[in-house]
């Protein structure tokens, strides 16, 4: 009897344990709902044990404290991640493989259309064969935007891209940002065709001075 | 707002944006409005000395008309230097009566031009003020240039042959902007007599869109070295660096409350941009409202804090002005990127394509213009600051 008991109480430590481990993990992939800490884990009443039968053996302690449901703190809307200053001096490598993955955008937008995602990854997955090489990503805009307001819309398009890289898994640190506004159209048109061919973000391997054979100084 | 009544709102923004303009006169003379200009007939003057005089005196609010209408007569010549008198009409009593000389006829002009101005209006003139601008030549490239506030006498600041962009004052003898001299934008200040310059923000990405506080001792900028471009102060040479902005979207160009205290600018964190303030020494944002004018950028605050004007991204772009603590925007002309002169009546912004771009006067309460002739060797200038 006693075995038994100790089994169920096992059993039930460890269910309880498992589905503690399990709700964490869970938690790091989703975002909590205002006002909502864990997900898919039932609360259990005090006193009530998960899997076994409610009756109480008798003499046993009863917890009858309510268990804290663990919760991750909600995942920052605005967080974002640092660029890396030693990318500044990089220089374009003579050949760019990624010319043709240039990702286009919608008017005065910032987000990466699905449509474009698939160019991204395969930049991604094309960068991470690269050892020793990194990224700078141009953010250009039509010019249907004021300059300043273009020159950061453009800083914003850039990073969009490079967030999408760094949630295919590459890192951070290895891709730069450069945003020239208005200043370098691809069509220098004034029409609907030309002004979708300038809101982008261009792709451009960089490698440290050193690599290349012509330095460009400052 | 209730989100009923924000959707009726939006319903009828198209319809009031197609040109009914609320009904603001904007030159009662009442707080925030203007006064009437002061009418003058002007005579005794000929070629560019009088077409100097009237350009300047019609941006400091004084307008020439027929004597019959005039409240003062400016009479004077330019036969051997510049000479001008000024009388009430009616009582005939002197107001002002002096010789200019010792410098070019256009600088004597102006000073003349500045001395009427404070004797009818009390407030200091601007003929004797300065702009800086950025003159593209091509591919972007462009210089940063400084000239008289009419345009005259422009002189190149930079020989960098690179992307330049937004030159601010800092008092009357530093310039800040933006550079890619470097690579990725940073921004340098400049000492324009003695040509030092400094680079402020070593930063990666983008660091653009400088502002420097009027009392010349803090800078605010728009820096993306923490992932996303985002409102940032610091001391003037870059020190005690703050962030004031966290968000995920772009925020773009700051300017000053003219007491120091609060800092303009646009973002586009709710969507679509509108603008904000915030404290200078950081704390929550306040949204401005700008009703009736879609997609506000480059933010200027008049020098007597009580007007922002700003462009309207409405298909072309349109200058428009809302009182600082926001309201009802009113469309004062075509173009983009004001800056206001020191006496929150006249301002200077650019209009024209791309890389074709013109500088403009506009005097707001009569919405008069006038274009400034292009400079030589430089195919289109924008960007333009007047010096405060």
């Amino acid at each position: 009897m006693k075995f038994n008991t100790v089994i169920k109480l096992s059993a039930v430590a460890v269910g309880l344990s498992l589905s503690v481990v399990g709700c964490r993990k869970g938690l790091e992939k989703t975002t909590p709902l205002p006002g909502r800490g864990a997900t898919g884990v039932p609360e259990t009443p005090p006193g009530q044990m998960i899997g076994g039968n409610n009756n109480n053996p008798p003499g046993l302690p009863i917890d009858t404290q309510p268990r804290p449901i663990p919760v991750t703190p909600p995942v920052d809307p605005n967080a974002t991640t640092p660029l890396n200053g030693s990318l500044s001096s990089w220089l374009a490598a003579a050949n760019n493989p990624f010319k043709g993955d240039t990702v286009y955008f919608d008017f005065d937008k910032a987000t990466v259309k699905p449509g474009e995602i698939s160019k991204i990854e395969r930049v991604a997955s094309g960068i991470k064969g690269m050892p020793g090489k990194a990224l700078r990503i141009e953010g250009h805009c039509d010019e249907r935007g004021t300059e300043e307001y273009n020159r950061s819309l453009g800083e914003r398009r850039a990073l969009a891209v490079r967030e999408l890289l760094m949630h295919s898994g590459v890192d951070a640190n290895l891709i730069d940002t450069i945003s020239y506004g208005e200043d370098r159209p691809a069509d220098p048109g004034h029409d609907k065709e030309a002004w979708a061919k300038n809101r982008r973000g261009e792709f451009i391997l960089i490698e440290p001075p050193s690599a290349s054979t012509t330095s460009n100084g400052k | 707002m209730n989100s009923r009544y924000s959707i009726l709102f939006l319903a009828l923004s198209p319809a009031l944006l197609l040109g009914q303009q609320p009904s603001i006169d904007i030159n009662r003379d009442s707080d925030g409005g203007w006064p009437k200009p002061i009418p003058v007939s002007i005579s005794g003057f000929s070629g560019e000395v009088d077409s100097v005089l009237k350009t300047d005196l019609l941006f400091m609010g004084i307008q020439n008309v027929s004597p019959d209408q005039a409240k003062y007569l400016i009479s004077g010549s330019n036969a051997s230097r510049v000479e001008g008198r000024v009388v009430e009409r009616i009582n005939k009593a002197s107001i002002l009566a002096k010789a200019y000389t010792g410098g070019s006829l256009r600088s004597e002009t102006h000073a003349l031009a500045d001395d009427i101005a404070q004797a009818l209006t009390g407030k200091p003139g601007i003929a004797q003020t300065k702009i800086a601008f950025k003159g593209e030549s091509g591919h972007g490239n462009g210089e940063i240039y400084i000239a008289d506030y009419d345009g005259h006498n422009p002189q190149a600041v930079t020989h960098d042959q690179t992307i330049v962009a937004a030159p601010c004052w800092a008092g009357h003898s530093t310039l800040y902007y933006a550079s890619y001299k470097q690579g990725a934008p940073k921004i340098f200040s400049h000492h324009l007599t003695t040509g030092d310059r400094r680079l402020i923000t070593p930063f990666p990405g983008a660091n653009i869109s400088p502002a420097v506080s009027p009392d010349g001792t803090r800078l605010a900028m728009i820096l993306s070295k923490s992932g996303s471009p985002d409102l940032y102060v610091s001391d003037r040479n870059g020190g005690n660096l703050q962030q004031l902005t966290r968000t995920k979207e772009a925020e773009s160009s700051p300017c000053w409350s003219p007491d120091n205290q609060t800092i303009c600018y646009v973002s586009r964190e709710r969507g679509p941009a509108s603008l904000f303030t915030i404290s200078a020494s950081g704390g929550a944002p306040r949204r401005i409202l700008s009703n009736f004018a879609s997609t506000p950028t480059e933010p200027d605050w008049s020098p007597d804090g009580k007007w922002i004007a700003f462009t309207s991204l409405a298909g072309n772009f349109q200058i428009c002005i809302v009182r600082a603590q926001g309201g009802d925007a009113i469309v004062v002309g075509t173009g983009e990127d004001p800056s206001w002169a020191p006496n929150s009546r006249a301002l200077i912004f650019c209009h024209g394509p791309d890389h074709s771009k013109k500088l403009s006067l506009l005097d707001v309460p009569t919405k008069q213009v006038k274009d400034i002739a292009r400079i030589l060797e430089s195919n289109s200038q924008s960007q333009p600051s007047w010096a405060k």
